[in-house]
């Protein structure tokens, strides 16, 4: 992903209306996201699309994902990290 | 220097609940409105209420506003102002009447009219016995509420300016406001939003603490702007706390989890809620909880390396119990303490949650300061409304679902005021000749800056500070060596640096400016903290005890007053509390106790 491309990922990672999605994406962000394909990247901007509450349903497990491609990065958001970002 | 200039009737910082309510009213009004937003309006942090929207409609049982006054009175332990409390008890109704008609889902019952609940504090016949007066659509509330409102900001042809940062506000030689500087984030550029009305509804600035709720983007920058052009803030020392936020997360965990059974613990395992608590124990209510929890901590015994939490301990409890009654609150453990509940107890910590206090306002969204003898003197031009605003209807401590229904009424005030003020068809006011300058001066140092402290550094040192020295339950010593210790923290961050330079979205230059503002709030905090020498509502200090001369700690001889923070000078001067009501008799003062 291009530098400004990801630079405006990131602002809308880092500041989302709910803390509980500002720290599952920050997190992910900071520790997944490179290692992620080109396609699994694509994945997740568009999953930083969904509505703050749609997604905190999704990444808490209350609702399932339909979609497999979008699925398999819920599954990578849903895995317990025990740091918290600092921001 | 130039900086290109945007013309605007009236401008609203903030598309949140607030914000977006006042825009309406001045777009229906007809004016050339613009909205400036951090963030996409609907990922507001409004979005994360779910509680509800208080109001008397009476809808499953008697109910009145006269009553709700009465509990908002009591709630903020008589530091509200009456005057702008029945004010807002009494256009409730109309505000979800409004919302109704936006669109809003609110759940129903089966005659179709709106679904009440009850909510903590919310009762009927002054005290008498809980009332249902909460309305709310499922737990998506405060969605729900943003969905409808920006909806018909669109309909009514607001401009939404999305992913900008307003900067400063700007304000002409006489003081009259004349619009704010702001960057947009896509490119960098800076540019001016002339106006003829300015109205803030930033939202809150819980990200002043270590342990918030807050989401990131809460850092107070209407407060930090308003600091800055000389406008003082009200009543900071006031913050609510609620006992149970995951330790370094800040995510709640709902008091449920002690009523199935959860049950608090130091480092020796200790359940020591039954020293504090010898009846409720660890379902006390969240203001003797907190405070327990900060003095084990404070005594030495938190549990951690750094022993610096309380554990919230589950694990007696029937998996099956956890599994079905708890679901949630397992998922949350999981996912931000790193721990499964039903293995191992979860660490929390008392954790900021709302910020009573904020810019002065009168009861019609006008911003006022002291002038001349007048401690409410309006200042021409600017309105502010929701958490960044203090009306002051929440006074030391709010009630749960009047935070929705203070941004939808005073939000619906500031618009519908600033509209009467333009009514007179009056042109711009000139721009002060070096607005752009002082802002471009402001950025640019930023950017010029090296060997200065990264932006992380600066934020945990604030968030450290106002923690453990400004947290739910104060100490006199540790508050007074606080203003030393942020007052050195500021002089640091005088000298913030960031590495990127870049135009085009850089985030750290966004996250500089945000500290800016935070720090703005954490001294008006620490200082009006230290100095309130009684305890009230959510400011309890430990030198302010109970006795039977001082009630709870509260001193109305002395500290029945609002504090107004100044930033020139960290000064602090005090204006009355407003004890007449607009039409009833004054709610005398009495102790406050549940």
């Amino acid at each position: 992903m291009e530098a400004e491309a990801f630079n405006r990922l990131r602002w809308r990672c880092v500041r989302r209306g709910m803390l509980e999605v500002d720290i599952a994406l920050t997190r992910f962000l900071d520790s997944s996201f490179a290692t992620l394909s080109e396609a699994g990247q694509q994945a997740f901007a568009e999953l930083a699309d969904f509505d703050d509450l749609e997604l905190w349903h999704l990444i808490s497990g209350q609702k399932v994902c339909e979609d497999a491609r979008l699925a398999a990065i819920v599954a990578m958001l849903r895995a317990p990290v025990d740091s918290v970002p600092v921001t | 220097m130039t900086i290109p200039v945007l013309k605007f009737d009236a401008v609203v910082v903030g598309a949140g609940g607030a914000g977006l309510r006042s825009a309406i009213q001045l777009s229906e009004a007809g004016l050339k409105t613009a909205v400036l937003s951090k963030v996409f309006p609907t990922r507001s942090h409004t979005v994360a209420a779910q509680g509800g929207v208080a109001a008397s409609l009476g809808n499953s049982e008697e109910d009145n506003w006269h009553w709700h006054m009465y509990d908002t009175v009591k709630g903020s332990d008589w530091l509200g102002d009456q005057d702008a409390i029945e004010f807002m008890c009494k256009k409730a109704v109309e505000a979800v009447v409004d919302l109704e008609h936006y669109g809003m889902p609110f759940d129903r019952v089966d005659n179709g009219r709106i679904y009440q609940r009850p909510f903590g504090g919310h009762m009927s016949n002054f005290g008498e016995k809980p009332v249902r007066r909460s309305c709310a659509a499922a737990d998506r509330t405060g969605h729900a509420m943003l969905h409808a409102m920006y909806q018909r900001n669109v309909k009514a042809n607001t401009q939404f300016f999305v992913e900008w940062m307003a900067l400063d506000l700007i304000r002409d030689g006489e003081g009259h406001v004349v619009g704010v500087s702001a960057m947009e984030m896509e490119t960098g550029r800076i540019v001016i939003f002339h106006s003829r009305a300015t109205i803030f509804a930033t939202g809150g600035a819980g990200r002043i603490f270590a342990s918030s709720t807050n989401a990131f983007m809460n850092t107070g920058d209407g407060l930090g702007m308003a600091a800055r052009a000389g406008i003082p803030l009200e009543d900071l020392e006031f913050w609510q706390f609620h006992p149970t936020g995951v330790a370094g997360a800040g995510v709640l965990i709902t008091e449920g989890v002690r009523g199935e059974g959860g049950i608090l613990r130091n480092a020796s395992k200790e359940r020591f809620m039954e020293r504090y608590a010898p009846n409720a124990k660890d379902l006390a209510s969240r203001d003797v909880v907190s405070r327990a929890m900060t003095t084990e901590i404070k005594e030495g015994r938190g549990c951690g390396p750094h022993k610096d939490h309380i554990l919230l301990d589950i694990t007696h409890l029937d998996p099956a119990t956890i599994l079905k009654r708890l679901p949630g609150i397992r998922e949350i453990s999981i996912q931000f303490a790193g721990v499964d509940p039903i293995e191992a107890p979860i660490p929390v910590v008392p954790t900021a949650h709302y910020q009573m206090g904020g810019i002065p306002t009168h009861y019609d969204g006008r911003v006022v300061v002291p002038r001349e003898g007048d401690p409410r003197s309006v200042v021409p031009g600017f309105y502010a409304a929701g958490e960044c605003a203090c009306a002051s209807v929440h006074g030391a401590n709010r009630l749960g679902t009047n935070s929705l229904l203070d941004l939808l009424v005073f939000g619906k005030s500031a618009g519908d005021s600033a509209a009467e003020d333009l009514k007179s068809g009056k042109a711009h006011r000139d721009l002060p000749k070096d607005a752009a300058d002082r802002i471009r001066a402001r950025v640019d140092a930023l950017d010029k800056r090296t060997g200065g402290i990264p932006v992380f550094e600066a934020r945990k040192a604030i968030a450290n500070t106002m923690q453990h020295h400004a947290g739910v339950f104060r100490f006199s010593d540790l508050l007074k060596k606080g203003v030393t210790k942020i007052l050195e923290v500021e002089k640091a961050i005088q000298n913030l640096e960031i590495k990127d330079k870049s135009q085009a979205w850089n985030t750290a230059r966004i996250e500089a400016l945000e500290t800016e503002n935070l720090i703005e709030v954490a001294k008006a905090t620490m200082v009006s903290a230290e100095a309130r020498k009684e305890s009230r509502g959510a400011h309890v200090r430990d030198d302010a005890p109970d006795t039977p001369e001082f009630p709870n700690g509260r001193n109305d001889k002395e500290w029945l007053k609002h504090t107004l923070w100044f930033r020139d000078g960290n000064r602090i001067e005090y204006k009355p509390v407003s004890m007449t009501p607009l039409t009833v008799d004054t709610i005398a003062l009495k102790t406050r106790s549940y």
